[in-house]
């Protein structure tokens, strides 16, 4: 991949949202609004608590009441029950013997409305016994006295079978132990569960089809959760068709499959569309982040050079592995952040617990380990007397520079973000009396490994169709796949159909995640374009009667000798008497590195630098965001609209988790503050006074144009900027999130 | 199963419910009216907002039985004829972006205008703080609504002259 510098007269521009018109009429549809006649409802039995054996079901009553048809339990499953993950197939399709954790579905209510099946849900007996004493913190996952929440059956080679730690990942370079600083700050940082919380709650339909079967599903990735169903289903891939609408916001939490496969096996069972769309609550025993515990201890030298960087992450992972363990990994590997560090030792851990199974969200661990590695930083800043912005200037690593050995070198001029975003704080000004400022920063790695497809047809008139397999949940990748499109082919943008969410139709993409469609899909779609492009020029050259060398095709224009034309007109005359279109292909692969610790090296990596400015009631411990700065290093912003949309509300989203989220458990493990009214997200009337997002843009991206991946980045130092304005205002530091004003007010007193 | 008159979007119509059918299940269900959206059920995040007789409600909090007699809007119903000034402002400043909960929130911001057409910003986000987004950071929103305002006052003005 290449960025050519290349651009065309929509690079830049913030054409409307592709699917815009259809969201603002109320005609977009998500997969809860997709009717399927004779469709049956499903309503999941789960138990009060988070572990509990599972004596017996009783599903008679449940099966006699009006409009059920059917009572699924595992023992109507193929046995043994099959599993899914896609890290581990450890996942079962509905619980075996025991509930792992408070929601973990024990069988399926299946009648022909709703209201029959929550009703009859109420007459299903499961007999059964809670099991005291699950692993609910991570004391509970490292005493060796504690239930084991994985049975080591499953995971027969692992040396850590008879532990609640699936695996530990160790980076390591330099002398960390050798290492001589001057002063050295250990602290140790605390980061909560806290889900997704998109506002369309999942959904699942699947309807047996001939010899195979369709499956609609709210899911990020089409193309994995049709590969779970076929293996499960024992169908070739050709039958297993899964149709993903748009989904109502995904952020990692519909990546994977959840209840696909369940749903697919009532769908089987009946031969009837079957239907399962979740409550909000349900979503909090579904998914959500990992939360950790990090410990860090970082060395410098008096004028404020990192000498040493040692970490001690872990990362509390849930029942299932889902692809939890990956976050762990991935996330720990940049645990020294953008800096130059001549000695790192970082062990990570993922550990099981009884509790929801996470997996990924908006970040990927990133923001944990941000929150540990920078509000450290910022205590060593305080200790040293050195500006927390200099300190972090004087240890950023430089383009080109090689800051993790053998990985990436640093892909962007990291400083000017962090200049623009004490630029935009007003950094060097006068702070108003009861008022503190903060600044972090984080880095992100992009995929590490990738394959996307797309074809495009250039229809006779000028117009596009154009077949991607990315997931459109709101980040806007419509819409800059049809700027790609249209830039290339001189077409209108509003004149080119996207068509994604149906693996029959679109050809194949890996998944939509890790901010790497932009980069990903952006160049196999480019690649496509070109393709068209060169396939014109050759029916050009044909009819003109000239050698192909003397006819120029590229960013929507024909130029041939002694004249230019316009694709849009070219491409009739191109088609001949028949007419018909050309179609291009594109694909773009990244093979990765088996070698490479995490399968291959970084194809870009998402730099922010966040910055806030606060006032803090000592009285009430509330916080007042008076002013908030997040700065993107992005290469291009192709839909600048798009992108500040993007990175406006990945911020508001850190700021929930800094300041108000936080899932809670009782001693059953049993999550206290399910659904809306207990669980806060922010409101209209919790944005900071002032929002400011810009974007660094130097061309220096691998995608399209010199486009980078985003969408993460925003999210990543909120909380350490939070943090540090905090401590700024009235000097309370504050290591465990949220920041809630309970915490400051306490900390407040206690230092008096 | 009892009958509830009502006109949605300028239609009559005639329901058969049950009596505890919550309008936002009548709406989807019976009328296929799907832009109200489910989410938390417990009237806290506005995904299911219309209009009832000039107030934007939680239609998930609000018996069908309930509303007989009442003329109800939802998001459907916000243009007789392509889209609406606000509709508009909402896509020439990029506020939706999952879209998910933007039928939501245009309803709580026509109530809003039918009331107040000249709202301040903190007006605007007060009267949608009701409304959660998890996709934006709710500026984009707020604008729309604002420039749909001063947009639709303008043209007021110039009907006037």
């Amino acid at each position: 991949m290449t960025s050519t510098g290349e651009t065309t007269e929509l690079v830049g521009r913030s054409p409307h949202r592709v699917g815009g018109v259809d969201r603002v009429t109320g005609s977009q549809e998500y997969v809860a609004d997709v009717r399927l006649p004779d469709a049956l409802h499903i309503q999941l039995v789960t138990l009060d608590c988070a572990r509990a054996r599972i004596i017996s079901i009783d599903t008679a009553r449940a099966e006699e009441a009006p409009g059920v048809v059917m009572v699924m339990t595992a023992d109507d499953l193929p046995q043994p029950v099959p599993r899914h993950g896609p890290q581990f197939q450890d996942r079962p399709v509905l619980a075996v013997g025991e509930t792992k954790y408070h929601g973990e579905p024990v069988a399926a209510v299946v009648a022909e409305t709703r209201r029959a099946a929550r009703a009859a849900v109420e007459l299903v007996t499961v007999e059964h016994e809670e099991l005291r004493g699950g692993v609910f913190t991570l004391a509970d996952a490292l005493d060796p006295e504690s239930p084991l929440v994985q049975s080591p059956q499953l995971r027969p080679d692992d040396p850590f079978a008879e532990t609640n730690i699936l695996a530990e990942h160790k980076y390591v370079w330099g002398e960390v132990d050798h290492a001589e600083a001057d002063l050295v700050v250990d602290n140790t940082y605390q980061f909560p569960m806290i889900t997704q919380f998109a506002i369309e709650p999942h959904g699942f339909m699947a309807a047996p089809q001939d010899d195979g079967i369709t499956v609609w599903s709210s899911v990020q990735h089409p193309f994995l959760l049709q590969k779970t169903i076929a293996r499960i289903l024992g169908l070739p891939l050709a039958r297993v068709r899964v149709l993903a609408p748009d989904p109502g916001g995904g952020f990692g939490g519909k990546q994977n499959p959840k209840y696909e496969p369940l749903v697919a096996f009532i769908a089987l069972a009946t031969r009837r569309p079957a239907r399962l769309i979740l409550g909000l609550g349900e979503t909090f025993q579904t998914v959500r982040r990992t939360s950790a515990t990090i410990r860090v201890r970082s060395g410098f030298d008096g004028d404020g050079t990192i000498v040493f960087q040692d970490f001690l992450s872990d990362f509390l992972i849930g029942a299932y592995v889902d692809i939890a363990d990956r976050v762990v990994g991935k996330s720990n590997y940049l645990a020294a952040g953008p800096y130059r560090v001549p000695n790192v030792r970082i062990v990570a851990r993922a550990l099981l617990s009884h509790t929801t199974p996470s997996t990924a969200m908006r970040g990927f661990g990133i923001p944990q380990l941000s929150w540990a590695r920078e509000s450290n930083i910022d205590e060593a800043a305080r200790q040293l007397g050195i500006d927390p912005l200099k300190l972090r200037l004087r240890n950023l690593a430089a383009r080109g520079e090689e800051f993790i050995p053998g990985e990436t070198a640093a892909d962007g001029k990291w400083a000017e973000t962090l200049e623009k975003a004490a630029e935009l704080i007003g950094w060097d000004t006068d702070l108003p009396a009861g008022r503190g400022r903060g600044i972090a920063v984080g880095l992100k790695s992009g995929p590490t490994t990738g394959l996307s497809y797309a074809t495009v047809r250039l229809l006779s008139d000028g117009s596009v169709v154009l077949y991607s397999g990315t997931s459109d949940m709101g980040q806007g990748a419509r819409t800059i796949f049809a700027q790609i499109a249209a830039g290339e082919l001189g077409t209108l943008v509003g004149s080119v159909r996207v068509v994604m969410g149906d693996t029959s139709l679109v050809p194949y993409d890996q998944q939509t995640s890790a901010s790497r469609s932009s980069v990903l899909m952006g160049n196999a779609v480019l690649r496509a374009c070109r393709d068209i492009q060169a396939k014109l020029r050759a029916l050009i050259a044909a009819h003109y009667d000239l050698d192909e060398s003397e006819v120029v095709v590229e960013e929507g224009m024909v130029m041939l000798p002694d004249y230019e034309m316009k694709i849009t007109r070219a491409v009739g005359i191109a088609l001949g008497r028949l007419g018909g279109e050309i179609i291009g292909n594109g694909e773009l692969r990244v093979e990765g590195d088996p070698d490479h610790p995490l399968g291959g090296k970084a194809v870009f990596y998402e730099l922010n630098c966040t910055a806030c400015e606060v006032e803090v009631d000592t009285e009430t411990g509330e916080i007042d965001l008076t002013r908030y700065v997040t700065v993107g290093d992005v290469g291009r912003a192709l839909n600048p609209n798009q992108v500040t949309g993007q990175d406006e509300g990945a911020a508001i989203m850190g700021l929930g988790h800094t300041l108000m989220e936080r899932m809670m458990l009782d001693e059953s493990g049993r999550i206290l503050n399910m659904g809306a009214v207990d669980y806060r997200i922010l409101t209209a009337m919790d944005v900071p006074h002032q929002m400011i997002s810009a974007s660094v843009e130097n061309a220096d991206g691998p995608g399209p144009y010199g486009i980078k991946g985003i969408s993460e980045g925003s999210l990543l130092a909120t909380a350490p900027a939070v943090a540090s304005a905090v401590t700024s205002a009235c000097g309370v530091v504050i290591r465990d999130l949220p920041i809630t004003p309970e915490r400051i007010w306490r900390a407040k007193r206690e230092q008096r | 199963m009892i009958a509830v008159d009502l006109t949605v979007n300028g239609r009559q119509h005639t329901l058969e419910v049950a009596s505890d059918v919550f309008l936002l299940e009548a709406l989807r269900d019976q009328l296929g009216l799907t832009g109200a959206k489910e989410c938390c059920l417990e009237g806290e995040c506005g995904a299911c907002t219309v209009i009832v007789d000039g107030r934007s409600m939680n239609s998930c909090l609000i018996l069908a039985a309930e509303v007989e007699g009442t003329a109800i809007v939802t998001v459907e119903g916000l243009a007789d004829d392509g889209i609406s000034n606000l509709q508009r402002s909402f896509l020439d400043n990029a506020a939706a972006q999952c879209g998910f909960c933007i039928p939501g929130q245009l309803m709580a911001a026509a109530a809003l205008l039918q009331h107040n057409p000249s709202p301040t910003r903190a007006e605007i986000r007060q009267a949608l703080a009701g409304n959660l987004c998890r996709c934006a950071g709710y500026e984009q929103i707020a604008t729309s609504v604002y420039e749909a305002a001063a947009s639709m006052a303008g043209a007021d003005e110039e009907t006037m002259r």
